[in-house]
């Protein structure tokens, strides 16, 4: 008993500095500009106002933005879950030439900077006439290497026997995989939809280049361009902003956080 | 029962998306990418991207022998080496501290560490530039509750880094730990009641027992960890846009910089560049990993 205190006092400790910051942001949306700027900085705002919300809201087009997120986000999504159990499916379960080769190459991608495709990316975006369009968001992402990985490794895992049994059934191939196999592989879908949704809901980089209207524009690049620009020094509204940006993402990782940690601990992987 | 042909007809429908999408966004940027850094290509030629001048090795050569990218490839190397030791430290003793200790609440301390994982960084960094700011910031006002007075940590050539590389950690070592505590809850508990029939205390127990088990793990999380941090980016670009003086500029960001400024075939070069020190390093991570 006398050794458990203090370490609960460390995890506490450690806990502490890890949500501070966020406690911080969440507190500060909801003060005013005057007293975000005081020396020393208060914790809790003295006079609570929604005002910043309500900026962020009515002036700035912060719902429009919002919707662009979720849609990217819901195709990508989507798009990563159809396509990675088919071709995750087909690379364990199946026989058929190049197979070998086919996941080496899914596996060399995961070691690809995203700097390397970045340029040529953004070319071939541009010529296809795909520049400032949701496809041209969504569909470098509809595929990933990682979701790939993730999914044939769960379908490795699944008996061979289901298949032979649908198939003495006189079930068809593509219909053992999706009326027998791909049920069972629900748990890796889970883990799979929430990583894949997360990933492009902060996804930062390839919007900010590919949105270049503001009726493009996501969460986190107009919070980045509100931040550089002439709202830079608004910082009540950079927190609300913030807060928009993060509270969603943290509330589905709260409750579906089971399936993320699982589908770390399969692949290694974030 | 089982038909060759027709298992095949159907491989080939299941894989036909991926590949094709593999293709057009991956692959293909891949190989152009390589083919790029050996022309001139410029923003100009943004239309026409294959009416470009092979120039051979002159973008590597110009990428090594530039200041800066000199430089960048320095702070990357400073913020990889200092950077994936603290992360994976913080990871481990955050690992040991929940499976070992910590058996009430472990669940909300485990989501609690992961949250900056799943964190937007523009989000992160808004909330950062204040947790940073010189006069009222939440660390400098920590700081002063003991008489420190802290530097404004983004604008200082010193301290810049040191701030990108404690705010890495602090985003980043909750994926680590995840991975460590799937590898401590896989060594059975025999392991360290034999250590302690022995007569072994718990650093004792941690070094000689548990840590030797542990090294497959220690070793595949510092090469994912050491593989992103190379690719060091989205820290400098949101908050320090690489300066004080070019002192948090990466070879990404430069990289990125030269895109910029509308020199592609230069800036697919510096990519590939890091892109070969990335396969060498994964590639001696395999050969570890095998040894084992």
């Amino acid at each position: 008993m006398r050794r458990t205190w203090w370490i609960y006092l460390i995890a506490v400790l450690g806990l502490v500095a890890v949500a501070a910051p966020f406690v911080w942001m969440l507190l500060g949306s909801f003060k005013t500009q005057g007293e975000l700027l005081r020396v020393p900085p208060t914790w809790l705002p003295e006079a609570p106002t929604t005002q910043n919300y309500d900026d962020l809201f009515g002036k700035a087009n912060f719902p429009r933005y919002f919707f662009n997120s979720t849609v990217v986000a819901l195709v990508v999504t989507a798009g990563n879950l159809v396509f990675c159990s088919m071709i995750g499916y087909a690379l364990a379960k199946l026989r058929f030439r190049g197979r070998n080769a086919l996941f080496v190459l899914v596996l060399a991608t995961l070691m690809v900077p995203g700097m390397v495709t970045f340029v040529p990316l953004f070319v071939f975006v541009t010529n296809a006439g795909l520049a400032n369009s949701y496809p041209g968001l969504i569909l470098p992402f509809l595929v990933s290497p990682f979701g790939v990985f993730l999914m044939r490794q769960f379908f490795s895992g699944l008996p061979d026997d289901l298949m032979d049994a649908g198939r003495v059934d006189g079930t068809s191939e593509l219909g053992i995989f999706a009326r027998i196999m791909l049920p069972l592989t629900r748990p890796a879908l889970a883990t799979l939809g929430i990583l894949t949704f997360l990933g492009s809901w902060n996804n930062f980089l390839w919007p900010l280049v590919i949105a270049q209207t503001e009726d493009k524009y996501t969460l986190p690049v107009a919070l980045a361009l509100y931040s550089t620009g002439q709202n830079a020094q608004n910082y009540g509204l950079l927190m609300a902003g913030a807060v928009v940006v993060v509270v969603p993402v943290l509330v589905m990782f709260v409750v579906f956080q089971r399936h993320v940690t699982r589908g770390i601990a399969i692949t290694g992987l974030k | 029962m089982r038909s060759h042909r027709r298992e095949t007809t159907a491989a080939w429908i299941l894989v036909l998306p991926f590949v094709v999408l593999f293709l057009a966004f991956t692959a293909g940027p891949v190989l152009g990418s390589f083919g790029m850094s050996f022309t001139d290509i410029k923003q100009r030629d943004l239309r026409t991207p294959f009416a470009v001048n092979g120039v051979g090795l002159d973008n590597y050569l110009k990428a090594l022998s530039d200041e800066t990218f000199r430089k960048a490839a320095f702070n990357t190397a400073y913020f990889v080496l200092i950077g994936v030791p603290l992360t994976l430290v913080v990871a481990l003793a955050a690992a040991v501290l929940l499976d070992r200790g910590v058996k009430r609440f472990q669940g909300l301390f485990k989501v609690g560490y992961y949250l900056p994982v799943v964190t937007s960084i523009v989000a992160i960094a808004v909330i950062w530039r204040f947790v940073l700011a010189p006069e009222a910031g939440l660390l400098n006002t920590v700081l002063g509750w003991f008489g420190v007075d802290g530097p404004n940590w983004l604008a200082s050539k010193t301290w810049a880094m040191p701030s990108l590389i404690a705010m890495a950690v602090w985003r980043n070592f909750g994926s680590a730990m995840i991975i460590f505590l799937a590898g401590l809850q896989g060594i059975p508990q025999t392991v360290e009641e034999a250590g302690q029939i022995d007569g072994a205390g718990p650093w004792q127990r941690f070094r000689y027992l548990i840590l030797p088990l542990l090294r497959p793990t220690v070793l595949f999380t510092s090469v994912t960890t050491g593989i992103g941090y190379l690719q060091f980016f989205e820290e400098p670009f949101v908050m320090t846009q690489g300066g004080p003086l070019n002192s948090t500029i990466s070879v990404s960001m430069y990289t990125y910089q030269q895109f910029g400024f509308g020199n592609y075939g230069l800036a697919t070069s510096m990519a590939y560049l890091l892109f070969v020190v990335i396969a060498v390093i994964t590639f001696i991570q395999f050969r570890l990993l095998r040894e084992k």
